[in-house]
């Protein structure tokens, strides 16, 4: 209870006006700045850390989190209505929420991500505020042969957006791996795939992979089709907002997403991705509605994904104020940003600067209640971007692409990345190979590569490490239960629906 | 329509962004020059807060009138370099920021261009690094954890920043002087001081290597035991030997400096080091460099330069050891 009595404090912090007003600053700048695929929070951040020279800690903290939070919502918004992901955590929200906004019910796929959102970042605020000693000790659990577990279980579970044939969903897959490897190796220092050019040492971005694919690639797609006449985009079906079913199809993902998001978010070596990813193979394998995926878009494929986005943000935030660990990029601008002001953020810093760390959660519920509030009525205004005709609007998302991905690095060598990948992208999509699981093997690859390294050295070439330890035990029990269950569960099925009469190939 | 709308919304955010980075030139100053830092890497890491602290004190003390600082990241500052020695060649106003990790990386990259080509002006800061252990580790001091290291340096797993970088370099160097071959190295690279630091409060590893600042809060709060730092004397508030009082010949210093670019006038070049000298003698900066726990190690002009060249020599024979260069 005397969390409660911190956090009231923290409120009279939060609220006073000038703190109100960063925050809304914070927000509406965090919105446009994650619409923008490139310039995300943790460049923002840090071009805008010279302000810690003017103003107090808390306003420029309450500033920050409202950039962060506000990015998480604005990178949806593109995601879904161009395909054009701002952050790499809303990746896989352009997956059924561009088949929904093509549908006519962007607005509808808007309103869940706001609002899921929105429930998942005050639930995982919530989780700062009062579990974060408990969450932070189950995430130091997690060592390398943990994470390469977790690693092992996240492939299983992604099998679900492999799309309908294995072997393209894997050659995809495949082709991430590859493209994720570019660059200097972490554990030997060697570089990989470099072809001798210094630019692609740091390896290729994630967010320049996925805008090339989906968004330059699909606009070649579409005009190549141009004058097939298929593929016509629908503004808007029904109801600009959710209808009743499509509330009830949300708010279980909702909370299931919160649930998945916010202890990965936690884990130093959890990120973003990972959460959304496994909030999508979950929501796919229990909706009812399993032929909406990848057709006309499945709210529950952009309502789960987006609130473990969002509750895995609040989630970063936890080593970050009880440990000082930065576990993202944003956080680690965040923590020498403490250091301007002369705060060194560790496991002291609750009792130290209990005003600045309570008045940063509590601006975080007021983030999360300005964001929703600002994004709801925007929606309308959102949808109606649809309405271009298509030339157009194909063409505006090009330049759009383009801008944003030289924004990320101001490096041309970017730019020739990104239209090769588009055209990879396009031939990907005129041969029907599924672009979604080259984003996760990029993604998925090198952090497994990289954690079964760091294990195997740790254990000196000890194999037993994965099993040995409790905890990587059991997720390598789950995913082995995710590899077989399924088989062995249609096949008791079989047995039992099967009549006198053999059906070959119903596998 | 929405999309001009849009268009120009992103454009307010970039600009919004843009104008906090770059300053208005102030009325009072209008006499002082205008300086401008190249940072070859991206806006946040320690070469970019250097600058925009150079930028505050300079500004404070009415010594420019304001900078503009330009970032070009990657590769351990070996992107930016040859932009900086072809592109910014005679510009008598500008300096880059450089520092050991690019000595390092110049290295290990097989760069095409080195720091021979730029006009050394002032070695800066350092951050000297510690050597921790787990609260719960049997080792109690450097010693203990030197003959472990000797016994059998596979079973003595060590955590630090990417390899080939200041904190797996000082492991190297430790290994070196106490009799270890390089080679038999257990180290497991993180991605930053961060990541490790997780890994030593999780116990995963049987140490951990990094700047001291990164392990300052948590060896305060006891998680983590100091065994020695890399410094070359004892540091005020720090209860913990340097490496030679723990009998390990070696001090490190991750660096930090700048640079002028190539060609410029004698002229400009000695009014660059009296600005940065009079500029790292002020209050101003010795708070900042407080605030951020970098040690002052001001070395100018030729003691600078030869510096660079004996670090270039030492960090490449470790490095080589090591089996990365």
């Amino acid at each position: 209870m005397e969390t409660l009595g911190h956090l009231a404090h923290g409120f009279s912090v939060a609220f006073s006006p000038i703190n109100l007003i960063w925050c809304l600053v914070g927000t509406t700048l965090g919105t446009a700045i994650g619409v923008l695929p490139g310039l995300g929070p943790a460049l923002t951040i840090a071009l805008l850390l010279p302000i810690t020279y003017q103003v107090a800690p808390e306003a420029s903290f309450i500033l920050f989190a409202g950039i962060y939070y506000g990015a998480m919502y604005g990178g949806s918004t593109t995601s879904i209505l161009l395909n054009t992901p701002g952050e790499s955590a809303t990746i896989v929200t352009a997956l059924e929420g561009n088949r929904m906004a093509r549908s006519g019910r962007g607005g509808a796929a808007l309103a869940t991500s706001a609002i899921g959102s929105f429930v998942a970042g005050t639930l995982g605020t919530i989780g700062v505020a009062f579990l974060a000693p408990i969450v932070v000790k189950f995430a130091l659990a997690f060592g390398p042969a943990e994470y390469f577990s977790l690693m092992v279980l996240a492939f299983i579970t992604v099998s679900a957006v492999l799309g309908s044939s294995s072997v393209r969903g894997l050659t995809s897959l495949f082709v991430g791996f590859v493209v994720g490897m570019i660059g200097v190796d972490l554990q030997t220092g060697q570089p990989r795939f470099t072809f001798g050019m210094s630019e692609l040492l740091d390896g290729v971005d994630v967010i320049v992979v996925a805008v090339g694919l989906f968004a330059v690639g699909e606009t070649l797609y579409m005009a190549s089709r141009r004058y097939a006449g298929k593929d016509d985009i629908v503004p808007l079906k029904g109801s600009l907002y959710m209808t009743a079913a499509e509330w009830s199809r949300s708010w279980r993902p909702w909370l299931r997403g919160a649930l998945i998001g916010f202890p990965i978010g936690a884990m130093p070596a959890g990120g973003a991705e990972i959460p959304t990813f496994l909030s999508y193979a979950i929501e796919k394998k229990l909706s009812r509605h399993k032929e909406e995926f990848g057709t006309v878009g499945a709210i529950e494929g952009v309502a789960g994904p987006e609130a473990a986005n969002n509750a895995s943000a609040a989630g970063v935030l936890v080593p970050m104020l009880t440990l000082g660990l930065p576990t993202s990029a944003t956080a680690a601008i965040m923590l020498s940003a403490f250091q301007s002001y002369g705060i060194n953020p560790g496991p002291l810093l609750l009792t130290t600067q209990a005003d600045l760390v309570w008045g940063l959660i509590a601006s975080l519920f007021i983030a999360n209640v300005i964001l929703v509030v600002l994004n709801l009525p925007l929606i309308g205004l959102w949808v109606r971007l649809l309405k271009i005709p298509a030339p157009q609007l194909y063409a505006g998302i090009l330049v759009f692409a383009t801008v944003g991905t030289y924004g990320i690095s101001q490096s041309p060598i970017d730019l020739v990345i990104l239209y090769l990948l588009g055209a990879a992208g396009f031939l990907m999509r005129r041969f029907d190979f599924p672009t979604a699981p080259v984003i996760i093997g990029m993604i998925l690859g090198p952090l497994a590569e990289t954690q079964f390294r760091r294990a195997m050295t740790i254990s000196n070439g000890d194999w037993t490490v994965f099993y040995k330890h409790p905890l990587s035990l059991t997720l390598l029990t789950l995913a082995f239960i995710g590899l077989v269950g399924p088989h062995i569960w249609a096949y008791i099925e079989h047995r039992r629906m099967r009549g006198p009469e053999h059906v070959p190939g119903d596998a | 329509m929405l999309n001009r709308r849009r268009f120009l919304m992103s454009t307010a955010a970039a600009g919004a962004a843009g104008l906090a980075a770059s300053h208005f030139i102030p009325a009072f100053a209008q006499d002082a020059p205008q300086l401008q830092i190249f940072v070859p890497a991206a806006p946040g890491g320690g070469w970019d807060q250097t600058a925009r602290a150079m930028d505050q004190v300079l500004r404070g003390e009415k010594l420019i009138s304001g900078s503009q600082i330009t970032n070009v990241g990657g590769a351990g500052g070996t992107v930016g370099l040859p932009q900086f020695v072809n592109q910014w060649k005679g510009k008598g106003n500008a300096l880059m920021l450089a520092g050991m990790v690019m000595v390092g990386a110049i290295i290990a990259n097989k760069a095409a261009n080195n720091l021979t080509e730029v006009t050394p002006i002032a070695r800066l800061t350092g951050e000297f690094e510690a050597l921790v252990v787990p609260a719960a580790s049997p080792f109690k001091t450097a010693a203990d954890f030197v003959a472990a290291l000797k016994a059998d340096p596979t079973q003595v797993p060590v955590a630090g920043g990417s390899a080939g970088g200041s904190d797996h370099i000082l492991f190297g160097l430790i290994a070196k002087t106490v009799g270890v071959p390089a080679t038999n190295l257990s180290y497991v690279p993180f991605a930053g001081g961060g990541e490790a630091l997780s890994a030593l409060l999780g116990n995963q590893v049987a140490a951990g290597i990094s700047g001291y600042g990164e392990f300052a809060e948590q060896v305060k709060a006891g998680a983590l035991r100091l065994l020695a730092i890399s410094a070359d004397k004892r540091q005020e508030g720090i209860d913990a030997p340097t490496m030679k009082e723990a009998g390990i010949d070696v001090e490190l210093f991750n660096w930090r400096g700048v640079f002028a670019p190539p060609g410029v006038s004698d002229a400009d070049k000695a009014a660059m080091i009296k600005l940065i000298e009079t500029m790292a003698k002020s209050d101003a900066w010795a708070t900042e460099c407080k605030n951020r726990n970098w040690t002052q190690i001001l070395l100018t002009g030729d003691d600078y330069a030869k510096f660079v060249a004996e670090d270039t020599a030492r960090i490449g024979t470790i490095l080589k050891d090591l089996g990365l260069a």
